[in-house]
């Protein structure tokens, strides 16, 4: 039984699933990634994205499905160097001559690049982000909303000396205010938008993943051998709107947005 | 004549699978564009012969574009810069006087160099005699017709069953990967009754037998399906995989 499924695991349609099911699902994933953090536009000094933020580290769910997002990650780079070597020593006299832009676009003949680009991105953002939220002794934020009024939240940043500063959503009766502590990541995303260097590195990144994602996405399911005619044209729709346009654009504005207007 | 051709041409010259090969420039002078790529490295290869050269080595046999036995990678392109021909319907007239042409064979460690622009294509051989074939027991010949195939599936089955093993898909692969051919061979079969029988034993088969003979990896980057001569489409692919993923994970065969 589980020498069956090495078997078929390590045989070539076998990796291209693996990569097709983990490519696919961090394509769910950017879906979900992307309209979560559209609260950084929210101008609210950050309260709605460190609500949101606390919950998608705390919440065991989300939590299990964090973990399967650091796995597939890995596994797709993994089994991608994998395959590549593979496919290096299929061909160990290569051609003097190559004209591949005639028969291939140039995104698919590119995929370990773009992939390595995305890979350098993304632990530039985690260490940046995710590693500082977990491990960085960030500041914590205090937001007092007006039961009476919403519209009026008094924004305080607490000191960083102060110890023993824990996570805390409570009503405080006396003063009528809707109390949020949080840790302010926003302001680190913040902090870090402001520097141009940081927003260059995103925009190629999101340049890199777009060009990544328009072969990506319907290259999984050509894998999957999910091609029915029916919808193959969505697919491809999907491919190139969704996953190579409007995905990476609005990943792109949010440094950009806080870099020149914020 | 005048309109006749002058060119120049880089090709591959090895003289055996051991030797490790390098190209050598050739002049090809008076070629008529009415010529095949093919009666162009004949005039060559007469010129080579009464100079008491070795003539160029190259694969052809029918010369008609059905055999699947000419291959040659012609300026970085399998079967050259035309859609859907083998090199032996490539003319001369797809080429401009003066033009350097590099003609290159097959690369792919799984189609080893014979000599010069000849590989070995056996191991697609070895990949059909793993699977890709219908057992038929002895009996009394069947009517025509006692086995209805609607038309669509005819026609696909058809269509897949026109691939001539040249390995074009192969060669213009970055990755030198076989699955349009084995795809191909699996669907003709996979798509008709009489290919049921055997049908998820045979997409195992051949598949383990194309990694076996240490072709590459499918990127689906399309290249293949552009340079077949007999434009065997990529949902051929996908329908292989259909059948080896159900086969592996679905079926208990």
């Amino acid at each position: 039984m589980g020498n069956h499924f090495a078997k078929t695991f390590s045989s070539s349609l076998g990796k291209k699933l693996i990569m097709s099911l983990t490519g696919l699902f961090m394509c769910l994933f950017l879906v979900v990634h992307l309209t979560g953090n559209l609260q950084l536009f929210k101008d609210d000094g950050g309260q709605a994205f460190n609500a949101y933020t606390y919950f998608m580290t705390h919440f065991w769910a989300v939590k299990i499905i964090s973990y399967i997002l650091y796995a597939s990650i890995i596994v797709h780079a993994i089994y991608a160097l994998v395959l590549t070597l593979n496919n290096k020593k299929a061909r160990t006299v290569g051609y003097a001559v190559y004209a591949g832009e005639k028969s291939s676009p140039w995104a698919s003949r590119n995929m370990g690049i773009l992939g390595t680009v995305l890979l350098i991105f993304i632990v530039v953002h985690m260490s940046n982000f995710w590693a500082q939220y977990h491990w960085g002794g960030l500041p914590y934020t205090r937001y007092e909303t007006e039961l009476q009024n919403p519209e009026n939240v008094t924004i305080t940043e607490l000191p960083v000396s102060t110890t023993e500063i824990m996570h805390s959503e409570y009503i405080d009766v006396q003063n009528g205010n809707q109390v949020l502590i949080a840790k302010d990541l926003y302001k680190v995303v913040y902090l870090s938008f402001k520097q141009w260097w940081y927003v260059t590195l995103y925009v190629i990144a999101m340049l890199a993943m777009s060009f990544h994602l328009v072969h990506g996405f319907k290259s999984g399911f050509q894998t999957l051998g999910l091609d029915h005619k029916r919808y193959l044209p969505i697919i491809k729709l999907l491919s190139v709107w969704l996953f190579g346009v409007l995905i990476p654009i609005g990943f792109a504005l949010m440094p950009l947005y806080i870099f020149f207007f914020k | 004549m005048s309109g006749n051709m002058n060119l120049t041409l880089k090709v591959w010259r090895q003289k055996n699978a051991g030797d490790k090969g390098g190209f050598v420039t050739y002049k090809a002078e008076q070629i008529s564009p009415d010529m095949s790529f093919l009666e162009m490295l004949d005039v060559v290869n007469e010129g080579l012969v009464k100079k008491g050269e070795d003539p160029i080595y190259f694969d052809h046999d029918c010369r008609e574009g059905i055999c699947g036995m000419c291959s040659l990678y012609i300026n970085g392109r399998a079967h050259g810069p035309k859609r859907a021909i083998t090199t032996c319907q490539l003319h001369m007239r797809s080429f401009k006087d003066g033009e350097t042409i590099t003609i290159e064979p097959w690369r792919a460690a799984a189609f080893p160099v014979i000599k010069d622009l000849a590989v070995d294509r056996s191991s697609f051989d070895r990949i059909q005699q793993a699977g890709g074939y219908v057992s038929v027991n002895t009996g009394g010949v069947p009517d025509a017709n006692t086995i209805p195939i609607p038309k669509v599936i005819a026609d696909e089955a058809f269509n897949s069953a026109t691939c001539i093993q040249c390995g074009a898909c192969v060669a213009a692969c970055k990755n030198a990967s076989a699955m349009l051919f084995v795809s191909a061979k699996i669907s003709q079969l996979a798509l008709l009754p009489q290919g049921q029988a055997e049908r998820y034993q045979r997409v195992q088969a051949m598949v383990a037998q194309m990694d076996a003979e240490g072709f590459g990896n499918c990127t689906n980057t399309g290249a293949c399906e552009v340079e077949c001569p007999k434009e065997i489409s990529l949902t051929n692919i996908a329908r292989m995989n259909r059948d080896y993923f159900t086969s592996k994970f679905l079926k208990e065969e």
